[in-house]
């Protein structure tokens, strides 16, 4: 099967998702935005992982992304916890107001 | 309009949304199209784990927290002017990175290898002999990650 799809179309989706992600890191307020812009880093790497193995023919790109999504979903299931354990005790995700670590 | 603005617009609701719910909702659809990606490049057992893993299992959990924390929206939408700057910034930064890197295709490194399909048995293979210490320690991590997270969830932390 060949297809009018090179490995620079992948890399451009992967980098414009990447860059989308940390936009939406730092301009976002809320926490759980934020996590879930986060995610979207994680899936932009694991698609630039898939593009460059599928193009260079090495399998070892997807056994990494199959490690990636493993720990991602652990990752995910810590991070909501702790969100969660925060928001018991100060009743708010905004990190405008979770600023006791400030200097 | 290609297809990259499509997807770049549609992902960029999923930042943009002032409902995290409406944003959950628009990555479930991004997860979804980066199935259809995976797929598009043959590797088809990460695709079904993808759907399974992140569209289903990581964004339910998303879902439950919103749902079980009952935020309050945001009356309006509150960006900080810095963070607006910076983000555009960064973002800005790394397509203009992009740019210049992919203005040349990237060739491959093996022309002449043979494909691997992408089926269940090619990424699967390498997990039990090359890359058996890491699989077992996801495992026991996947196992710390749930006794934490357990941990955390009590309601008195000691």
């Amino acid at each position: 099967m060949t297809s009018a799809l090179t490995l620079n179309h992948y890399l451009w989706i992967s980098g414009l998702l990447f860059a989308l992600g940390i936009a939406g890191i730092v301009m976002r307020r809320n926490l759980l935005v934020i996590f879930m812009a986060l995610e979207m880093n994680l899936n932009a790497a694991n698609l630039a992982l898939i593009a460059f193995s599928k193009f260079n023919k090495l399998v070892d790109g997807q056994v990494l992304v199959f490690f990636i999504i493993a720990i991602a979903a652990a990752e995910v299931a810590v991070g909501l916890a702790i969100i969660v354990a925060l928001f018991r005790r100060k009743q708010t995700v905004s990190v405008n107001e979770l600023n006791s670590m400030r200097l | 309009m290609n297809v990259h603005d499509t997807l770049f617009w549609f992902f960029s609701l999923a930042i943009s949304s002032r409902n995290p719910v409406t944003s959950a909702m628009f990555l479930v659809a991004l997860f979804v199209f980066m199935a259809g990606l995976f797929v598009l490049l043959e590797a088809f057992f990460l695709a079904a784990i993808q759907v399974l893993v992140y569209a289903g299992a990581v964004m339910v959990l998303f879902l439950f927290v919103i749902m079980l924390l009952n935020i309050k929206e945001a009356e309006r939408r509150h960006f900080r002017l810095l963070g607006v700057v910076g983000g555009v910034a960064v973002a800005g930064a790394l397509a203009w990175e992009l740019a210049i890197i992919l203005r040349r295709p990237v060739e491959s490194l093996n022309p002449g290898k043979a494909e691997f399909g992408g089926g269940l048995e090619a990424v699967v293979k390498p997990l039990f002999a090359n890359y058996m210490l890491p699989f077992e320690v996801t495992a026991l991590l996947l196992l710390v990650a749930m006794i934490g997270v357990v941990l955390l969830s009590k309601e008195e932390l000691k």
